[in-house]
């Protein structure tokens, strides 16, 4: 086995999949950190990443020469996403186009090619020993997905351990991260919204047969219905992160706990060796 | 009726808890939850009737009927989207499938067919006032097209007197924000004072810029980082945003979640606070 993914993933926004996915790859050292969270990526705000290489991501969209348009329309019928529309010659909304290339296909004319658009950008650097990989999509753009199939495809033949940083949710976006991962963690916060999330986004790891387990995070004293939710599923939790000011502080800096003074990151190293095990 | 989104970019700045607020704030008569891949709204909108549930289907998927394959494989050949498998016989990975119907179309036998496929439900509760909700299932793509019907329903169930509905909206950029931002009013952007925060909300601006809608900044968890509430404050000077006011952490509103609670039901800083933030907000609204 070349390498092992770990997925860091969370159903709800804002629970910490960032700072738990940072953290093990510093922890780790010689480790990839992934960022499949094309649309609001993170992670480079913590690794201030030396960046070595950068890839455009393109798609196909439709291209049409209105020289050879007979003004048949088929391509408008055809299309299940509405991109294309008839004025007095064909129009192409290219922000819905799906890039499944049956208008060109369709067209009885060859009227219609295809042509590039750059929907985003892969970055690759290196902070410490860590290697970062980065998927930034461009604003405005409605899917990301090209970009996240690009970084899996980056990190499909790499050595060592490999850390994914998932989008929220439990979309499509999230499935492509999860897909090939050997081990997922789920980061969930101490409310009634994050243990309604982590139920779904469990019920989407389990669909995949992953194995996985929980990190808690901003823990307090209190009724933690995250918690709960573990204990009744029986489903193991991986760490108790407290909440803490002095964390949220240097996470709010953008800085990297166990690469700072940080009391409590022996946490992180002991997370570490907990997700190692499981994936040996 | 005018229609105020709530977004953020990022997730958990707190856009729900400031919804849930507002929403008792305006004793609103509509409001939505358009965060259809992990909803919460609707656990702290304490509804007493039944919701009304239907099913929505996104667009259909391709279906291989194998007594009419030939194997010839070219449907897997023009699939885009790595759809098509051969494992015994050809079959679609519906997870996959966007339902674009190019297989269908190259098909030479006519094996293939677009099938009706369920990919979530719509949920409309209706009293005094109306909530339109729904939940995507798992996996799904077409989480733009369900925010639209989610705002569809909540249109058309609506009073004429409704004044200003409250829209939940969805993380991120893409395409589910997109269709929330979609024919809204005004967008209250919630960021979060830290430097993921700084960098999701500039990206949460430049995309709705794209869009022409017009925005508003609050700050939430201010006191967590007073520098980059005061960078936010700068950047929203600059960027001639319009700056509502800031929330301070507090941990009353964690209980008040946990309970089911808005955190102006409660007597809590946080709450005191939503409420500066929702009157200026109005107030910009209602000179619209």
């Amino acid at each position: 086995m070349a390498n092992k993914k770990i997925a860091i993933l969370s159903g709800k926004g804002g629970t910490g999949k960032t700072l738990v996915s940072v953290n093990l790859a510093a922890a780790e050292g010689n480790s990839y950190y992934v960022d499949c969270d094309v649309e609001e990526p993170n992670g480079h705000l913590f690794f201030k990443p030396k960046i070595i290489k950068k890839k455009d991501i393109f798609v196909k969209i439709p291209n049409i020469d209105n020289s050879l348009c007979s003004g048949c329309r088929e391509c408008v019928e055809f299309c299940k996403f509405n991109a294309l529309a008839y004025g007095r010659q064909v129009i192409v909304f290219e922000e819905v186009c799906h890039s499944c290339g049956g208008c060109m296909l369709v067209c009885p004319t060859k009227a219609i090619s295809e042509k590039d658009k750059k929907i985003g950008v892969i970055e690759e650097g290196v902070s410490d020993e860590v290697k970062t990989i980065s998927g930034i999509m461009n604003t405005g753009e409605v899917s990301g997905v090209p970009i996240i199939k690009e970084l899996l495809n980056i990190i499909k033949d790499v050595e060592g351990l490999v850390f994914i940083d998932c989008p929220p949710g439990s979309a499509c976006v999230v499935m492509e991260s999860v897909k090939d991962a050997d081990y997922c963690i789920l980061v969930a916060e101490p409310t009634v919204f994050g243990a309604h999330n982590l139920a779904m986004v469990h019920r989407l790891v389990s669909l995949f047969g992953k194995k996985c387990g929980v990190v808690l995070n901003k823990c307090e004293t209190g009724f933690n219905p995250s918690e709960d939710f573990c204990i009744k599923n029986n489903i193991e939790i991986l760490a108790r992160v407290p909440f803490d000011n002095d964390l949220g502080s240097l996470n709010s800096e953008g800085k990297i706990a166990v690469r700072e003074n940080y009391k409590n990151k022996d946490l992180f190293y002991s997370l570490l060796s907990t997700v190692k095990e499981a994936v040996k | 009726m005018k229609q105020l989104l709530i977004i953020s970019g990022k997730g958990g700045t707190g856009k729900t808890t400031i919804a849930g607020a507002f929403i008792k704030l305006l004793q609103a008569k509509a409001y939505a939850d358009c965060d259809v891949d992990a909803p919460n709204l609707h656990l702290i909108s304490n509804h007493t009737v039944t919701e009304e549930r239907k099913d929505y289907f996104g667009l259909p998927k391709a279906h291989i009927d194998i007594n009419l394959c030939i194997e010839c494989g070219l449907c897997e050949e023009s699939c885009r989207f790595d759809a098509i498998h051969h494992g015994q016989r050809y079959y679609i990975d519906s997870y996959a499938c966007e339902g674009c119907g190019v297989c269908k179309y190259v098909c030479p036998t006519g094996a293939i067919s677009l099938r009706e496929q369920r990919a979530g439900e719509l949920m409309l509760y209706r009293n005094n006032a109306v909530f339109s909700t729904a939940q995507l299932e798992m996996g799904n793509g077409t989480s733009g097209m369900l925010v639209s019907e989610v705002k569809k329903q909540m249109k058309e169930s609506a009073a004429d007197d409704v004044g200003v509905a409250i829209i939940d909206g969805s993380p991120g950029i893409g395409c589910p924000v997109i269709a929330s931002l979609s024919g809204v009013d005004l967008a209250l952007i919630v960021a979060e004072p830290s430097i993921s925060g700084i960098n999701d909300m500039q990206r949460i601006i430049e995309t709705a810029r794209q869009f022409g809608t017009k925005l508003a900044v609050c700050v939430n968890k201010y006191d967590t980082n007073l520098k980059n509430t005061q960078t936010i404050e700068e950047f929203c000077k600059d960027s001639e945003i319009i700056f509502v006011g800031k929330i301070p952490y507090d941990k009353k509103a964690v209980t008040a979640i946990n309970d089911g609670k808005s955190i102006v039901d409660i007597d809590c800083p946080a709450g005191i606070a939503v409420k500066k933030v929702f009157d200026n907000t109005i107030k910009i609204i209602g000179k619209l």
